[in-house]
């Protein structure tokens, strides 16, 4: 089965909802497992890296927690495009897109669970939930772990714990992180601050989109950095805390841009609006920082009938990927700008104006 | 200022992170920085450069200090290898680089000792030690009390607990 077929698609991928969703757009947990004896993926042979991911996809892909039918195939079955648009649905990581046959991928319907087979470690298990849920996400996967280990054995040292390939992961092989949009504390030049605090609490920020320490969008990914030396509990604690103190810091960034600088806020998503449902040609940075003003707008009530979804959606849609599945010639960089401005005019056609007097009014 | 990977081009990303109040600092060039995946966000750490950078370099000390190299026999990984890539090549290696990697992690984790999930063969094993200590614990109170016939059913007992963590 070819694998976009399999994906949910964009549209009801984004309806889906948690809590915080305003500033929270998703949580995972990950888990890094490597088989006992067989040489890590990046020192392995292709033939014993095949070995492995003819145990484990068969393993991983029979796990009751993934019924009914997950999608489980080798790499070499998926086309570089097919990889992409899992990338930028950030089902898989850009370094797992670049492997192919000894390789593999295995995905559930609801792709809350997306298992990848042979990235750096034999095992890199995600379990992936809208909003802040990041003890739920854990303890699915804690689950899926478990039942996975009454079928195979995992290298795990008494001192270091579980063992992956690269020190960074050992013990708990833990990585829990969350996708934040925070557009308030960018506005309100706070955004520093912040992320230096989150820092020095252990945690890693950087930016989802982007290059270097740039995030566009406003979208940035809160993540631990150590594993060992504390359970997965505590980790997922400790991380669930700071974000709900970075959620109250946004909070109140938001609430006083509109009391200080009313004109400000409404002139940044009036012209965002402008933009994104009038221009001919847009690129992707431009895109992104605009969609996160809409949806800014959104959060404050300023649209009447722009759905949080429809946004989201947008971000997916003006991916390079998903902007190529349109149309059947490869798109080069001018091409892929006009072609992401008429998506953009077509979906917020029929979308009206911000209403400037909502701002400030009590939410539903 | 320089990038600190190729030592070529000027550094223009320059990360910051505090690890065990130690503050560390990577200076990179746009080129270096694409390479080591800094603008992935679901792949890099900025440990993982860290270690490549010259963390491993402790590692490195304490394992040659005999002199010849060290290659584990499981796999052929070398200490040059981890000092390339920054990874292990095999969970054997752990065991095979192991004199030089707790003063590598204390820079890294929070502790040089796991506090999480135990899989189930080895938590049998972590159960049935502690069944054996009771039971001789045990033992050692029958005998003390001169309760000889208690004794002998819990010398059965401690027999039948060590043939078993044997087999584990
Ligand atoms: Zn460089
Ligand atoms: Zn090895």
């Amino acid at each position: 089965m070819n694998v976009q077929d399999f994906l949910i698609s964009p549209g009801e991928a984004c309806k889906r909802s948690g809590p915080h969703d305003k500033i929270v757009l998703s949580s995972r947990v990950r888990l890094a497992r490597n088989l006992k004896g067989a040489p890590f993926p990046g020192h392995a042979k292709k033939a014993e890296r095949v070995k492995s991911l003819d145990v484990l996809l068969p393993a991983v892909s029979g796990l009751p927690q993934l019924a009914p039918k997950p999608f489980a195939e080798p790499l070499d079955k998926l086309s570089a495009q097919d990889k992409q648009i899992l990338v930028e649905r950030h089902l898989i990581s850009r370094e797992h897109a670049a492997k192919g046959a000894g390789s593999g991928l295995v995905l559930n319907a609801e792709e809350s669970f997306c298992i990848m087979v042979n990235e750096e470690d034999h095992l890199r298990m995600q379990a992936l939930r809208p909003g802040l849920q990041l003890k739920q996400a854990w303890l699915a996967l804690d689950g899926l772990d478990s039942a996975l280990q009454e079928r195979v054995e995992f290298a795990f040292h008494t001192q270091y714990g579980y063992l992956t390939a690269c020190p960074t992961n050992l013990g708990t092989g833990i990585r829990v992180s969350a996708m934040l949009h925070l557009p308030g504390l960018v506005l309100a030049e706070q955004i520093n601050q912040i992320i230096q605090a989150v820092n020095k609490l252990g945690l890693a920020v950087r930016g989802l989109y982007g290059e270097g320490t740039e995030a566009l969008g406003n979208i940035f990914q809160v993540s631990n950095q150590q594993t060992l030396g504390e359970s997965e509990s505590e980790i997922v604690e400790r991380l669930n805390k700071v974000l709900l103190q970075v959620i109250e810091h946004e909070e109140n960034a938001r609430l006083s841009q509109i009391e200080k600088k009313p004109k400000v806020l409404l002139n940044h998503i009036g012209r965002a609006y402008g933009i994104l449902a009038h221009a001919h040609s847009i690129s992707s940075k431009e895109t992104m920082n605009l969609l996160s003003l809409l949806r800014l707008g959104v959060d404050l009530n300023l649209f009447a009938d722009l759905p949080k979804a429809l946004v989201d959606e947008l971000f997916l849609l003006s991916q390079p990927a998903h902007l190529q599945l349109r149309v059947p010639d490869k798109l080069d960089a001018e091409q892929r700008d006009s072609l992401r401005a008429d998506m953009l005019r077509e979906r917020l056609r029929s979308v009206q104006p911000p209403d400037a007097g909502k701002l400030g009014a009590k939410a539903e | 200022m320089q990038c600190q990977v190729c030592k070529k081009s000027p550094a223009t990303v320059h990360l910051t992170q505090i690890i065990e109040n130690q503050v560390k600092k990577v200076d990179l060039c746009e080129a270096c920085a694409k390479e080591k995946g800094v603008n992935d966000p679901t792949g890099f750490s900025l440990a993982d450069l860290l270690l490549g950078l010259g963390a491993s370099q402790k590692m490195e000390e304490a394992n040659t200090a005999t002199g010849a190299e060290v290659v584990c026999k499981h796999c052929g990984f070398t200490q040059a290898d981890f000092k390339k890539s920054g990874r292990l090549g095999c969970s054997e290696c752990y065991h095979v680089f192991a004199d030089g990697l707790d003063a590598l992690l204390k820079g890294m984790h929070k502790g040089t000792h796991h506090r999480g999930k135990v899989p189930p063969s080895v938590r049998k094993v972590v159960n049935q030690e502690a069944r054996l200590a009771k039971l001789e614990a045990a033992l050692k109170a029958a005998i003390a009390k001169e309760d000889f016939e208690t004794a002998a059913t819990l010398r059965d007992e401690i027999k039948q607990a060590k043939k078993a963590l044997q087999s584990a």
